[in-house]
C-alpha cells in the first residue's frame, strides 16, 4: 500500500486539475475576431479574394480596407460597434471559465455583435438604406456599402462561437462548448443559407412591381387560372400547372411504389439467387443526369424515333408529338424513379421478420394467406413512405419536363420560364415556388409525422435466423414477367443513349461517327503543347471542380449534424432534426429562385460566383448526409463513445478520434454521393450558373435546346462513365476498409 | 486484509499507483424525460479503496447510479461528491473515474496498445514513461505480448481484461463496472471476477460494480447496494444483508427466504415472543413492537421430521426434487408454502407425506410488515 501511495503523490499534476492563465477556447476565438475585422478585406472584393489584387492599395483603399482602417478614417462607421462587441469579449480570455463573468461577458459580446452585424448588413445596401422606413427613421444616409467578405464572414463566425463558448460556460448542453459550438454553427448557415433565402422569396411574392407590400398582388398571383384552372376536366383546354404536377405526381408516387415492391419482392423471394443482379439498378439513378432518360425517350419516341418510325412504316400513319406532353414525362419520371422506390422496399421487405412469416404459416395459414394478412400489412408504412418519395422527387424534376413537356406544363418548369422567359416576372415566380412547396412540404410533413418516427423494422436484435418464405406463385409470375420487361427497357434506353452518341443524326443520317466526342472532348496538340480543344472541357472541368469542394464539405456538415441527432440531447432538438432536413422538401428550382433573388444583393452577394454553386450543392445534398451519418452511427455502439468520455477524452476529441475513423464508410459513401449528385444536379443549377461558372448539365441542356442532340447525348454518356467509375471506386475502397478492421 | 498476497505482488506492479477516493451521493435524483424516475433521492458513501457492488433486478437504477457517477448522466438533483469535491456540474470528461462497459467498449480501429494508451495520451508523458505504463497496464491483466493485436483478433475474456487495463492505467480515483461479466460463459466468469477482485485488493482501488446476479456480489465485494425501485433497499456487507435482511425484498433477493406472516405478542429486552401459527416462539425483537410483523426463514433454517414429533408445525411434502448435494423440497402447511433445503440425502421424505417441521432456533429474522 505504502509504495503505490508515494507513486501516487508525484502524479497529482494531472492536466485535469492544472491552472490556465489563459482561456484557451476564448483566445483562440478572440484573435480570429481581432484579426479578421482589422487585417482581412471587410467587403467582398470585385476581382475575388484570392486573386491577390487587393494587396495594391491595402490597407488604406476603401474598397480594400479592413474595418478597422475603414472606421479610422471616418467611412462605414456603422461598422464600429461590432468592433466594440469584440473589445468587450478581451476579459473573457483571461477568466477562468467558471467564473460567471466569463460566460456572461461572452455571451453579451457575441450577441451584440451578431446582432449588430446582421442589422447594418440588411438595413444597409447600394443605394443607401434598404428600406423607406430606415430613412424614415434616420434621414438619408448619404453611403451604401456593398456585401460581405470575408472579413465580415470570419468575424461573424468568431462572434458566432462568442456567444455558444458563453452559453456553454453558463451550462447549455452540458457545458459542452464543442457541441454547442456545433449546434450553433448548424442552425446560423441553415438559417442563413434555407431560411434566408426562402422568407426572402416569400416575401418578393407579396410585393408588387414597385416593390411594394400588396396582398391583392398575392392573391391575383396566387390564384391565377394558369395554376388552378380545372377546364381539362370537361373541355380541350388545359388545366393549370399545379393541378398537372399534382397529378403527375401522385400518378408517378403510386406506379414508381408498385414497381419498386415488384422489384424489391423478386430480388429477396423469388428462391433465384440471380434476382440480386437487379440490385445494381439502384445505382442507376444515382448516375444519370435527370434529363437524360427525357433525352433516350425522344430518340425511341419522338418525332423521328425509331419505334415511332418503324410503327408508322408498318402501319401506314402519320408519326405524332404524343411523347411530348403528360405520357413522356410519366415514363421517364418512372424510369429515373423507380429504383428509389426499389431501394426503399427492399429494406422494407427485408425487414419483415422471417419469425412472423414462419409464425403464421405454423397457424395453417397459405402461403398467399400469409402474404396478404402478415407481410403485406407489415409492409404498408414502408410503401407510403416510398410513395410519397416518389411525389416528392417527381414534382421537383426539371429535366424531364423541360426536355420532354411539350405543352403539359408542371410547376418547375413554369418557375424557370417565369424568370428567364420573356416575362421575366419575379413576383410570379415565387407565388409558383410557393404552390410547389406547399405540396412537397405537406408530403414531407406527412411523411415524418405518420411514418418517420414509427419504426416498422420487425427486426429483433435476437439473431432473426429463419428464411423469408417464398411468394406464392400467382404473385411470382406476374412479377418476373413485370420486372424482366421493366429492367428490358431500362438496358434499352441505356443502350439508346450509348447508340445515340455515335449517331451522325439521329433519325435522317444514320451513319456512325466519332463526331459528337470530337467536338466536345477533342485534345489537340499544336506548338503550344497539349490543349484542351473540345466545347465541353470548359464546364465540365468547372463541374468537377465545383464538386470537388462541395462533396466533401457536404459530407462533413451531414456527418457533423448526425453525431448531434443521434448522441446528443439538447432542447429543441426535433425542430433542430427538422430544419436540417427540411431542404430535402425544398425543390432545386424553388431554391434556384431563392438564390438568385437573396443572394443578388448585399449582404451576401454571391450570385455569378462558384461559391453560390457550391452553397446549394451543400444544402441540397446535405440530408442525405445526415441520413448517411444517422445510419451507420446508429450502428456504432454509443458506450465507444462514453468509454472515449471517461478515459478523460472531450467531445471533440472523441468525435475526431472514435467517431469519424469508424464512420470511415459513411463518411466515403456521402462524399461519393454528393460528388455526383453535384455533377448531375440541374433544377437549381440551371439558375445559378454564370459565363465564368458554367455546369456540365446546364451546357447539355443548353445543347438540347438548341436541338443538338448528338453532342448532348455524347456529353451525358460520359457524365455516365465518369460517374459509374466512382461509384466502383468507391465500392471497392469502402470494401477494403470494412475488412481491415472488422467491427 | 489480504497483507501477504499484496506484498508477493507489490513489487511487479508497483507502476500502477491509486488515488482512490471515496464516493458520495447526497439526495440524489434522476429523472429522465416522460417522468420516469431511475433514481429516487438515494445518499450512499463507498469509502476510498472499497468494492461495492450495485445488485437488484432489472430497471432498478443501478445503470442509472453508475452512469452519475461516471459523470455519463447528469442528476436531476442532489449532489454527487468524488473525495471532497463535488462533482455534480462535472462532464465525464473532467472527472478522474473510468468505467468497464458492459461491451467492453473496445475502440476497434485502434491496437490493444493503443486502446491502452489513449487515455494516457492526453496525460502529457514522455514516450518511455507512456510505453511503460501500458507494459504495465497489460502485464497486469495478464495480456503482455497482445498489444499490436486488434480488438477484433481476441477472445471475448481478452478483450474484456483490456477493457479493464484501459480503465487501471489512468490510475482513476473511481473505477467503475456494469455488468462487466455478462458476455463471459459460467466459468469464465468465475475466473475473472476473481481477478478483477485481486486487482482492486492488490491496488486499493475504489471500485463501484453493477451486477444482478447477487452470487457474483456476495462473492467480490466489500460491501453490497441492494436497490429496488429507483431506492437503497440496503447497504451492508454480505454478511448483513444475509443474516440480517431489513425487509422481505432484501431476504428474499439475497439467497432465497419463506416470508410468512407472524404477530409480536410481547417484548421483553431485546427478546420478542412470536406467535406462529399456533405456536409461539421466542426470537431478537429486531427493534420492532408489538403487533403483525414478517418472519424470513432461509430453506436451510427449516428442520424436517417424521409427522409425529411434537411441537412441530404439521405440513404436507407437495414436491420433492433430488440435486445432488442436497434435496428441496415443497411443502404445504397452514403457514403457507414452504421451500426447504435438506442436506441430509439419505433419509427422504416422500411427495404426499405429512412431516412436522420446526425453525433453527438462530437465523431466522423478524422483519417489519
Ligand atoms: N435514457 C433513458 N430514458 C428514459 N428512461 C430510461 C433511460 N435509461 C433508463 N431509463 C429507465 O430508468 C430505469 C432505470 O434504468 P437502469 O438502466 O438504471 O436500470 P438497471 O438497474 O441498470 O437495469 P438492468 O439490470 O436491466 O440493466 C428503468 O425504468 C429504465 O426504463
Ligand atoms: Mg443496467
Amino acid at each position: 500500500m505504502i509504495d503505490t501511495v508515494s507513486l501516487a503523490d508525484r502524479q497529482t499534476d494531472s492536466p485535469k486539475h492544472t491552472v490556465q492563465i489563459f482561456n484557451r477556447t476564448a483566445l483562440l476565438w478572440l484573435i480570429v475576431a481581432i484579426v479578421a475585422y482589422s487585417c482581412v478585406p471587410w467587403y467582398m472584393l470585385e476581382d475575388g479574394f484570392w486573386s491577390m489584387e487587393w494587396l495594391d492599395g491595402y490597407p488604406f483603399d476603401t474598397d480594400y480596407a479592413p474595418a478597422l482602417f475603414l472606421i479610422a478614417q471616418g467611412e462605414k462607421l456603422w461598422l464600429a460597434p461590432i468592433g466594440i462587441a469584440i473589445l468587450l469579449a478581451i476579459p473573457a480570455a483571461f477568466l477562468n471559465n467558471t467564473n460567471r463573468l466569463y460566460g456572461w461577458l461572452l455571451i453579451t459580446a457575441g450577441a451584440a455583435g451578431l446582432i449588430f452585424l446582421c442589422a447594418q448588413g440588411l438595413s444597409i445596401g447600394i443605394r443607401g438604406w434598404t428600406a423607406d422606413w430606415i430613412t424614415t427613421l434616420f434621414g438619408e444616409l448619404g453611403d451604401r456599402q456593398f456585401g460581405m467578405g470575408y472579413g465580415a464572414l470570419l468575424t461573424a463566425l468568431a462572434l458566432l462561437f462568442f456567444l455558444t463558448t458563453g452559453l456553454a460556460a453558463r451550462g447549455a448542453i452540458n457545458g459542452d462548448a464543442f457541441v454547442v459550438g456545433a449546434v450553433g454553427f448548424v442552425i446560423a448557415i441553415v438559417t442563413v443559407f434555407i431560411f434566408f433565402p426562402i422568407s426572402d422569396m416569400l416575401s418578393s411574392a407579396v410585393k408588387n412591381d414597385d416593390g411594394l407590400f400588396s396582398l391583392t398582388t398575392f392573391y391575383e398571383k396566387f390564384t391565377h387560372r394558369k395554376i388552378w384552372s380545372l377546364a381539362c376536366i370537361d373541355g380541350e383546354q388545359s388545366c393549370g400547372v399545379a393541378w398537372n404536377s399534382l397529378f403527375l405526381a401522385v400518378l408517378v408516387g403510386f406506379f414508381t411504389t408498385a414497381l419498386g415492391l415488384v422489384f424489391a419482392l423478386v430480388a429477396t423471394r423469388s428462391g433465384v439467387t440471380q434476382a440480386k443482379l437487379l440490385r445494381p439498378l439502384t445505382v442507376l439513378p444515382i448516375i444519370t443526369p435527370p434529363f437524360v432518360i427525357g433525352l433516350a425517350i425522344i430518340l425511341l419516341f419522338g418525332l423521328s424515333g425509331t419505334v415511332t418510325t418503324f410503327v408508322a412504316d408498318l402501319l401506314g400513319i402519320q408519326p405524332t408529338r404524343w411523347i411530348y406532353g403528360l405520357p413522356g414525362i410519366f415514363i421517364a419520371q418512372l424510369l429515373s424513379f423507380t429504383p428509389i422506390a426499389f431501394l426503399v422496399l427492399i429494406g422494407v421487405v427485408e425487414g419483415v421478420s422471417p419469425a412472423m412469416e414462419e409464425a403464421s404459416q405454423t397457424l395453417r395459414a397459405t402461403r398467399w394467406h400469409t402474404f396478404k394478412t402478415v407481410s403485406l400489412p407489415l409492409m404498408r408504412p414502408g410503401l407510403a413512405n416510398a410513395f410519397l418519395l416518389g411525389f416528392i422527387e417527381s414534382m421537383a424534376d426539371f429535366g424531364n419536363p423541360l426536355v420532354l413537356g411539350g405543352n403539359y406544363d408542371v410547376l418547375s418548369t413554369e418557375i424557370f420560364f417565369s424568370i428567364v422567359g420573356a416575362q421575366n416576372d419575379q413576383g410570379r415566380a415565387a407565388v409558383l415556388a410557393i404552390v410547389l412547396l406547399l405540396f412537397t412540404l405537406t408530403a414531407f410533413y406527412a411523411q415524418r409525422k405518420w411514418l418517420g418516427q414509427k419504426s416498422y423494422i420487425t427486426k429483433t436484435g435476437k439473431g432473426d435466423s429463419g428464411q423469408h418464405t417464398l411468394l406464392p406463385k400467382r404473385i411470382l409470375i406476374p412479377c418476373w414477367a413485370i420486372a424482366l420487361t421493366w429492367a428490358t427497357f431500362t438496358l434499352t434506353i441505356y443502350g439508346m443513349i450509348i447508340y445515340g452518341s455515335f449517331v451522325e443524326l439521329w433519325g435522317l443520317n444514320n451513319t456512325l461517327t466519332f463526331k459528337h466526342y470530337q467536338s466536345t472532348f477533342a485534345i489537340a496538340f499544336d506548338e503550344n503543347g497539349w490543349r484542351l480543344k473540345g466545347a465541353a472541357w470548359d464546364s465540365f472541368l468547372t463541374t468537377i471542380k465545383i464538386a470537388a469542394i462541395a462533396a466533401p464539405l457536404t459530407a462533413i456538415i451531414g456527418i457533423l449534424t448526425a453525431f448531434l441527432l443521434v448522441r446528443q440531447n439538447f432542447f429543441g432538438k426535433n425542430t433542430f432534426e427538422f430544419g436540417t432536413m427540411l431542404s430535402f422538401a425544398i425543390p432545386g428550382t424553388v431554391i434556384g429562385v431563392s438564390y438568385i433573388l437573396a443572394f443578388n444583393v448585399p449582404p451576401i452577394e454571391i450570385t455569378g460566383t462558384g461559391v453560390i454553386l457550391i452553397i446549394s450543392f451543400i444544402f441540397r445534398n446535405m440530408p442525405v448526409g445526415v441520413r448517411a451519418g444517422i445510419a451507420s452511427m446508429s450502428q456504432l455502439d454509443k458506450s465507444l463513445d462514453e468509454a472515449s468520455l471517461t478515459l478523460g477524452a472531450s467531445t471533440w476529441r472523441t468525435f475526431t478520434r472514435v467517431v469519424l475513423p469508424l464512420m470511415k464508410p459513411a463518411i466515403l459513401a456521402a462524399m461519393v454521393f454528393s460528388f455526383v449528385r453535384a455533377m448531375t444536379a440541374i433544377s437549381a443549377v440551371i439558375f445559378l450558373v454564370s459565363a465564368e461558372y458554367n455546369m456540365a448539365t446546364s451546357y447539355i441542356i443548353g445543347r438540347v435546346e438548341n436541338n443538338d442532340y448528338g453532342i448532348a447525348i455524347a456529353y451525358s454518356t460520359v457524365l455516365i462513365f465518369v460517374m459509374l467509375a466512382i461509384v466502383c471506386l468507391m465500392q471497392l475502397l469502402t470494401r477494403q476498409t470494412r475488412t481491415r478492421h472488422v467491427v | 486484509m489480504h497483507n501477504s498476497h499484496k506484498n508477493n505482488h507489490s513489487r511487479e506492479y508497483s507502476h500502477i499507483g491509486t488515488k482512490a477516493a471515496s464516493v458520495e451521493f447526497s439526495g440524489v435524483s434522476k429523472i429522465y424525460p416522460g417522468n420516469v424516475i431511475a433514481v429516487d433521492q438515494v445518499s450512499l458513501r463507498v469509502e476510498a479503496g472499497e468494492l461495492v457492488t450495485l445488485l437488484g433486478p432489472s430497471g432498478c437504477g443501478k445503470t442509472t447510479t453508475l452512469r452519475m457517477i461516471a459523470g455519463l448522466e447528469k442528476a436531476s438533483s442532489g449532489a454527487i461528491y468524488i473525495g471532497e469535491n463535488d462533482v455534480t456540474g462535472l462532464p465525464a470528461t473532467d472527472r478522474d473515474v473510468t468505467m468497464v462497459f458492459q461491451s467492453y467498449a473496445l475502440f476497434p480501429h485502434m491496437t490493444v496498445d493503443q486502446n491502452v494508451a489513449y487515455g494516457l495520451k492526453l496525460l502529457k508523458l514522455s514516450r518511455s514513461e507512456l510505453k511503460n505504463r501500458v507494459e504495465n497496464g497489460l502485464a497486469l491483466v495478464g495480456l503482455q505480448g497482445y498489444g499490436d493485436r486488434l480488438p477484433s483478433e481476441l477472445s471475448g475474456g481478452q478483450q474484456q481484461r483490456v477493457a479493464v487495463a484501459r480503465a487501471i492505467v489512468l490510475e482513476p480515483q473511481v473505477l467503475l463496472f456494469d455488468e462487466p461479466l455478462s458476455n463471459l460463459d459460467a466459468k469464465l466468469r468465475r475466473q475473472v471476477r476473481e481477478e478483477i477482485r485481486d486487482i482492486q485488493q492488490r491496488l486499493g482501488l475504489t471500485v463501484v460494480y453493477v451486477t444482478h446476479d447477487q452470487e457474483e456480489a456476495l462473492a467480490v465485494s466489500d460491501r453490497i447496494i441492494v436497490m429496488s425501485n429507483a431506492t437503497i433497499a440496503q447497504f451492508g456487507t454480505p454478511q448483513e444483508l444475509y443474516a440480517k435482511p431489513v425487509s422481505e425484498f432484501v431476504a428474499d433477493f439475497i439467497g432465497e427466504a419463506n416470508v410468512i406472516p407472524v404477530y409480536i405478542e410481547s417484548l421483553q429486552n431485546n427478546m420478542a415472543t412470536v406467535r406462529v401459527g399456533d405456536h409461539e416462539i421466542q426470537m431478537d425483537s429486531n427493534n420492532l413492537s408489538i403487533g403483525r410483523a414478517k418472519l424470513a426463514i432461509r430453506p436451510h433454517q427449516i428442520n424436517l421430521f417424521p409427522s409425529e414429533r411434537h411441537n412441530t408445525f404439521d405440513a404436507v411434502i407437495k414436491k420433492c426434487t433430488y440435486v445432488g448435494s442436497h434435496i428441496e423440497y415443497r411443502l404445504d402447511s397452514n403457514l403457507g408454502e414452504l421451500f426447504v433445503v435438506d442436506h441430509q440425502t439419505d433419509s427422504v421424505f416422500e411427495e404426499g407425506q405429512l412431516v412436522g417441521i420446526s425453525f433453527s432456533t438462530s437465523g431466522p429474522v423478524l422483519l417489519s410488515d
